[in-house]
């Protein structure tokens, strides 16, 4: 028996993820520092666990509407409206689902004929690309730039644009880059996504996380709530991640759609993480904006050190994530940097194409952590990239 | 609050060398800080926060509800003041209510406690009254939980 005979083509056909990968190596290393996790430090605060107790002890262990609880909804409505713009309507335009990642793949589903393409920005979470292709849709990556600190690039998608494409997937702040998209580049790309007849997907769990300037949603443009589904949940900002919850706001037709596959494959998001999304919202901005104060210090305080040593690194404006230049100043490309770094010295970064080839010669360094581990972890790498210097200079470049 | 006090609450480390690390300011800069802060009576320095129920010490703590006597001129404030200097007494706050000062006394057993609330706090002239409470357990000082929540060892190390 020949187990890969028995695996649909499409899955076998899937890449293993390359954080799996080096989380096999981290694993058998407890006693490293990792900048690696892809959550936050901050445990979710205790009014929020405790609303979920308080559920929990009033007996509330039933499913619910499929949409979600019509008082989340509600909620949700309400603080979109306020935060982000866009009023929906709480009976129709807003499904919950578990975490942003049901969000993205139930909406593609929704929309992806085979063969369907798809734009999105790259480097970019790692699950864009494999929920495309478990869609039966072609992947039409769109490189960001380094030089203009992986922001939104409405012309690099008008260059990349060709006949078949369909949806625009954008998630900005970025993980894993931090990149951000201001007003003009939404405008702009809000016109070609008007012009093209794109529908928007736009996974913006970040926002909150955003230090300079405001967050804009491209939902709020003129013409486009009637073509985007805006993704938003409780992980990131609420430290909720375990909680698996998330939301999708949209027109009925499209809100519809992924009803229709929700109700079949999830049933519903689990109630006692609805309730404490309810608390969330009602209560925890202040705990938002406490935390967001504390990542942007370590932010300045990563980014600073990283440059100090060579590891040229701009200033990540939303999300938790640096995302250094490792490969000019170390010779060594962002894989085997990482494997040397973590195995020499005991520190973990991703690297950099685990978020797609374009994340080529860079690493992600989540400064979602202390300051005790991050000035440790700093020195550390300060020493290996000192000591990869050393060791090239006494053997020159090939060429 | 500065970035400075923020940062020594945050981490409880004092060096100099390694604030100046966070901040992107050298060690002489912080030290210089620091002193101001201490020589204004901002910063009153620093202690290490045991958890009782793991310390070597077997400390017996009580809470003390003292009624006392104001006085025509500075109020509750003398009287205060003098409780206040036992060694005995870790903390002494004014309070409203039904008693005037709250006070927290420490003591190697359950005898000392008592013999220090019979014997000196009961008998300054102008307290009027006590009524003493023994701790039994601490659950959370100085704004820390002390059983460590949040160690998760199943969050994985790495993660998207």
């Amino acid at each position: 028996m020949n187990p890969q005979d028995y695996i649909a083509k499409h899955v076998s056909g899937l890449p293993r993820s390359g954080i799996r990968d080096f989380f096999a190596i981290v694993s058998e290393m407890p006693q490293a520092i990792s900048l690696g996790i892809g959550e936050p430090d901050f445990i979710t605060p205790w009014k929020i666990r405790e609303s979920s107790i308080f559920a929990l002890e009033k007996g509330k262990t039933s499913y619910t509407d499929n949409r979600g609880l019509l008082s989340l909804r509600k909620e949700i409505s309400a603080y979109v409206e306020k935060h982000f713009g866009p009023a929906y309507d709480p009976g129709n335009e807003i499904l919950v689902t578990v975490g942003v990642s049901e969000a993205i793949d139930i909406a593609l589903r929704a929309l992806i004929n085979p063969g369907d393409k798809v734009m999105y920005h790259e480097p970019c979470y790692v699950s864009y690309a494999p929920s495309i292709s478990l869609a039966f849709g072609e992947a039409i990556p769109v490189a960001t730039s380094p030089d203009y600190s992986f922001a939104l690039d409405p012309d690099a998608f008008e260059r990349a644009w060709e006949p078949g494409c369909k949806v625009l997937m954008l998630n900005f702040p970025t993980n894993p880059t931090g990149g951000t998209a201001n007003r003009e580049k939404l405008e702009k790309l809000a016109k070609f996504a008007v012009e093209k007849d794109l529908i928007v997907i736009s996974d913006e769990i970040y926002a909150e996380l955003t230090y300079e300037g405001e967050h804009l949603s491209i939902a709020s443009f003129p013409g486009m709530q009637d073509r985007t589904i805006f993704l938003h949940g409780f992980s990131k900002a609420f430290a909720m991640t375990g909680f698996r919850v998330g939301f999708a706001c949209g027109p009925d037709w499209l809100i519809d759609a992924m009803m229709k596959i929700h109700q079949y494959c999830m049933m519903c998001a689990p109630i006692l993480s609805q309730e404490a999304a309810i608390e969330a919202l009602r209560n925890g901005i202040e705990d938002v904006l406490r935390m967001r104060d504390q990542y942007s210090k370590r932010r300045d305080f990563v980014v600073r050190r990283f440059n100090e040593m060579g590891l040229d690194c701009h200033l990540p404006r939303g999300s938790f994530y640096a995302f250094p230049s490792v490969s000019p100043s170390t010779r060594l490309d962002e894989v085997e940097f990482c494997h040397r770094l973590l195995r020499e010295s005991e520190v973990a970064v991703v690297p950099g194409t685990a978020f797609g080839p374009h994340g080529k010669g860079h690493v992600r360094a989540s400064f979602s952590t202390s300051y005790e581990k991050l000035v440790e972890a700093t020195s550390r790498m300060e020493k290996f990239v000192d000591q990869v210097r050393a060791e090239n200079q006494s053997v020159p470049a090939a060429g | 609050m500065s970035d400075l006090l923020s940062i020594i609450q945050e981490t409880g480390n004092p060096d100099p060398v390694y604030l100046g690390k966070i901040l992107d300011r050298s060690p002489e800069d912080v030290e210089k800080e620091l002193t101001f802060l201490k020589d204004e009576g901002v910063l009153m320095g620093w202690v290490p926060l045991i958890n009782p129920s793991k310390g070597e010490g077997g400390e017996v703590k009580s809470v003390i509800e003292v009624k006392i006597s104001p006085e025509r001129e500075g109020g509750f404030n003398r009287l205060a003041h003098r409780i206040s200097k036992f060694e005995e007494v870790e903390d002494c706050h004014l309070m409203s209510g039904a008693y005037d000062l709250l006070v927290i006394v420490k003591g190697k057993d359950l005898h000392a406690v008592a013999t220090f609330v019979s014997e000196r706090l009961a008998t300054i002239d102008g307290v009027l009254s006590t009524a003493t409470h023994f701790l039994l357990r601490s659950y959370k000082e100085h704004g820390h939980l002390l059983n460590r929540e949040g160690e998760n060892p199943e969050k994985p190390a790495v993660s998207a």
